[in-house]
C-alpha cells in the first residue's frame, strides 16, 4: 500500500482550493493510495529503454502561424465575472492585511 | 515599512562573498500572443485584446505560435545555447488574480534553450563570463492596478483591478547559473549583464527591449557566504527590477541588509523582495517555500515541439554580430576615446551615428549633432532623437557645414526647419536663405562702414590692439544676420584696418 496520508490530501485540498470534509480527505487518501499504487506497477513494466511520454499521440510541432485574429469584445470579456469596475476585472485585496 | 539596517558596503564585502544569480523575461515582440491570435500590443483599452483561450475559459485550446518559438531560439543561439532536439510545455499551477487561468503555461524540464554562456565586460575591462542554466518559454501574466490604501501598492489595498491584455503575451526567462567571484563588482555585474540582455534582445529584433515598458524584467537573487566558509547562504529573490540602475541598487542594497541581519547574529529567510523604486529598498513578500509547490506537469493541451537541426541552423545564420563585437569594431572605425563612445551607446544612438556615417559623414560631426543639439531637441520634445531627423539628412546637414555653405549657428536653424518638415538641408537653405555669406565683396563694403562708423576702434586696431577688432566683427556679423563665416570676417576686418582711407 502507498504512503499516502490524509495530510498530504488535505495539503494538496490546499494547493489546488478545494474544501474537503473529513470523510473526503478519508476516502480520496485510500483512492489516490490504489492510483499511486497502480502507478507503481506500470513503472516496474515500464524499463530504461521505454522513454517517458506526455501524449499519447506521436504527433509533434503543431504550430499556429502569427497572425492577429479577432478578440472579444470587452463586454463579452467581462460578462462572466463576478465582479468589475469599467473595464477591468475587479477582485478582492490579494493580500491580508500585515 | 521600517527601514532595513544597512553594513557599509565595504565593511559587508570584507566578512562576506556575494553569490549572485539573475532570471531576466524578456517579452517578445510577436504580432500575437504565445498560445492564441489575440493582438500582442501595449497600450490598448483594457481588456480588449482577451479571448477564451488567454481568459482561461471553458473550451479554450492553445495553439503554439511558430514565431515566438523562432524567436526564443534565436535568442538561445544569441547567448550560445544548446537548443533541444525535444522540448514541452509544462503547467505550473497557482492562484493569483493577474493569471487567468490558475496556472502559467511555461516550461520545466525541457526547456527550448540550455547551457549557455555571454561574457560581459565591466568599466575597469575587467571581462565576466555568465554562464546561462537555460532560457525557456511561458507566457506573461495580466496587469494588476491596486486600489484603495496610501500608496497603490498591492500592501493595504482595498482590492485590485485585472487588465488581461497582457496575459498570455510571449515572454522567455533566462536563468543563469550561480555567479561566484562578483566580489565588489556584484551590482555592476547585475547591470551589465541585464543591459547586455536588453541589447542582445534588441539587435536579433525579437523584442522592443524597452524596460519602462517592461518588455525586460529583472528578478535578482543574493546571498552571502562567510568568507571561509564553502556553504552558501540563503538567498532572497528581489522581483521586477525594471531599470538598469535599479539591479544595480537593489542588489547592492541586499549586500548590505543581508550582512547586517548575518552579522548580528540573525537569519535570512529565503523569500521573494519587492523591490521600491521611489524609496530604493527592497521589502519581504511570500515566504519562498510556500510557493515553491507548483505541481508542474506536462501540458496536456499541447503537444511538443523538435525543432528540427537544420531549421536551427538557418536561423542561426541569421544572428546579427554580436553587440559587444559591433561595440568594439565601431569604437575603433570612429577613433572615439571611451567618454565619447560611452555617451552614444548610452544614449542609444549607435545606430543613428554608424547610418550618418555610412550617408557619407564623419564620425566626430555625428556623434557631435546627435549627442549635442539634436539630443536637446529631442529632450524638449520629449520624444527620441532619431524620430526627429533621418542619418541621411544630417548627413547633408554636415556636409553643408563642412563645405563651408552653413555655420554651426546656421546649420541649426537649418536643422530646425528640417524638424519643422520644410525639406531636406539644402532645401531649407534655400527656403530661408540662410546659407553664409561667402562674398567677400558684401563683406567687406560692411566692414568698411562699421570701420569708418567707429572712428576710435579704428583707431585702437591700428594701434595694434587686435582685441578692439571684436567690436566691429560683432557689427559686422549683426549686419550679415549671422550669415557670415566669423573667422574670414576677422581676417578681412585686419585687413581693411590696415588699407581703408
Amino acid at each position: 500500500m502507498s504512503e499516502i496520508t490524509a495530510e498530504q490530501v488535505a495539503h494538496l485540498a490546499y494547493l489546488a482550493r478545494i474544501d474537503l470534509s473529513p470523510l473526503e480527505i478519508t476516502n480520496l487518501t485510500h483512492d489516490l493510495g490504489q492510483i499511486v499504487d497502480s502507478i507503481a506497477k506500470v513503472s516496474e513494466v515500464a524499463t530504461a529503454d521505454t522513454p517517458a511520454t506526455s501524449h499519447p499521440m506521436p504527433l509533434t510541432n503543431v504550430f499556429r502561424d502569427d497572425v492577429v485574429v479577432p478578440s472579444l469584445t470587452v463586454e463579452q470579456a467581462l460578462s462572466g465575472a463576478p465582479d468589475r469596475a469599467g473595464d477591468k476585472f475587479r477582485v478582492p485585496a490579494i493580500l491580508d492585511e500585515e | 515599512m521600517p527601514k532595513a539596517e544597512l553594513m557599509d558596503y565595504d565593511k559587508a564585502l570584507e566578512l562576506f562573498e556575494p553569490v549572485l544569480g539573475f532570471e531576466v523575461h524578456v517579452e517578445l515582440n510577436t504580432k500575437t500572443k504565445m498560445f492564441c491570435g489575440c493582438a500582442n500590443e501595449f497600450g490598448s483599452g483594457a481588456n480588449t485584446n482577451t479571448c477564451p483561450t488567454c481568459l482561461g475559459l471553458p473550451g479554450g485550446l492553445p495553439q503554439i505560435n511558430k514565431k515566438a518559438l523562432e524567436s526564443s531560439i534565436r535568442l538561445g543561439l544569441a547567448l550560445g545555447c544548446e537548443i533541444a532536439e525535444h522540448s514541452r510545455f509544462a503547467r505550473k499551477n497557482y492562484f493569483y488574480p493577474d493569471t487567468a487561468k490558475n496556472f502559467q503555461t511555461s516550461q520545466y524540464d525541457d526547456p527550448i534553450c540550455h547551457d549557455g554562456s555571454i561574457t560581459i565586460e565591466l568599466e575597469s575591462g575587467r571581462l565576466v563570463t555568465v554562464e546561462i542554466e537555460r532560457a525557456h518559454m511561458e507566457d506573461d501574466a495580466g496587469k494588476l492596478t491596486h486600489m484603495g490604501g496610501a500608496t497603490g501598492r498591492i500592501q493595504g489595498a482595498d482590492y485590485s483591478l485585472v487588465d488581461y491584455n497582457r496575459g498570455g503575451v510571449p515572454l522567455v526567462e533566462i536563468v543563469t547559473q550561480m555567479i561566484e567571484g562578483a566580489e565588489h563588482d556584484a551590482p555592476e555585474i547585475g547591470k551589465t549583464y541585464v543591459a547586455a540582455i536588453r541589447e542582445i534582445a534588441k539587435a536579433l529584433g525579437v523584442s522592443n527591449a524597452r524596460m519602462e515598458e517592461g518588455n525586460v524584467r529583472c528578478d535578482a537573487n543574493v546571498s552571502l557566504r562567510p568568507r571561509g566558509s564553502n556553504v552558501l547562504g540563503t538567498r532572497t529573490e528581489t522581483k521586477n527590477v525594471n531599470s538598469l540602475r535599479s539591479v544595480e541598487r537593489a542588489v547592492r542594497y541586499e549586500i548590505q541588509r543581508q550582512a547586517a541581519v548575518l552579522h548580528s547574529g540573525g537569519t535570512i529567510t529565503q523569500e521573494t523582495r519587492h523591490w521600491h523604486e521611489d524609496t530604493g529598498i527592497t521589502s519581504a513578500g511570500r515566504p519562498k517555500s510556500d510557493a515553491d509547490d507548483y505541481r508542474y506537469f506536462p501540458e496536456p493541451d499541447l503537444l511538443p515541439m523538435a525543432p528540427s537541426r537544420e531549421w536551427v541552423e538557418e536561423l542561426r545564420l541569421t544572428l546579427p554580430e554580436p553587440p559587444a563585437a559591433r561595440r568594439k569594431r565601431l569604437q575603433a572605425a570612429w577613433g572615439f576615446v571611451n567618454l565619447e563612445f560611452q555617451d552614444v551607446v548610452n544614449s542609444d544612438l549607435l545606430d543613428a551615428v554608424e547610418a550618418t556615417v555610412a550617408a557619407g559623414a564623419s564620425a566626430q560631426a555625428a556623434r557631435k549633432w546627435w549627442t549635442g543639439e539634436i539630443a536637446r531637441l529631442a529632450n524638449v520634445a520629449g520624444v527620441a532623437g532619431d524620430s526627429l531627423v533621418t542619418p541621411v539628412q544630417l548627413a547633408a546637414l554636415i556636409g553643408l557645414v563642412e563645405a563651408g555653405t552653413l555655420t554651426d549657428r546656421l546649420a541649426r536653424q537649418v536643422l530646425e526647419g528640417v524638424i519643422a518638415g520644410e525639406g531636406t538641408p539644402a532645401e531649407v537653405v534655400e527656403s530661408r536663405g540662410l546659407a553664409v555669406v561667402s562674398d567677400d565683396g558684401a563683406l567687406i563694403t560692411a566692414i568698411d562702414a562699421a570701420l569708418l562708423g567707429q572712428p576710435d576702434v579704428l583707431a585702437k586696431i591700428r594701434d595694434g590692439k587686435v582685441q578692439a577688432a571684436g567690436a566691429v566683427i560683432g557689427a559686422v556679423m549683426k549686419a550679415m544676420r549671422g550669415q557670415a563665416d566669423a573667422a574670414r570676417v576677422r581676417e578681412l576686418v585686419l585687413e581693411r584696418a590696415a588699407t581703408i582711407e
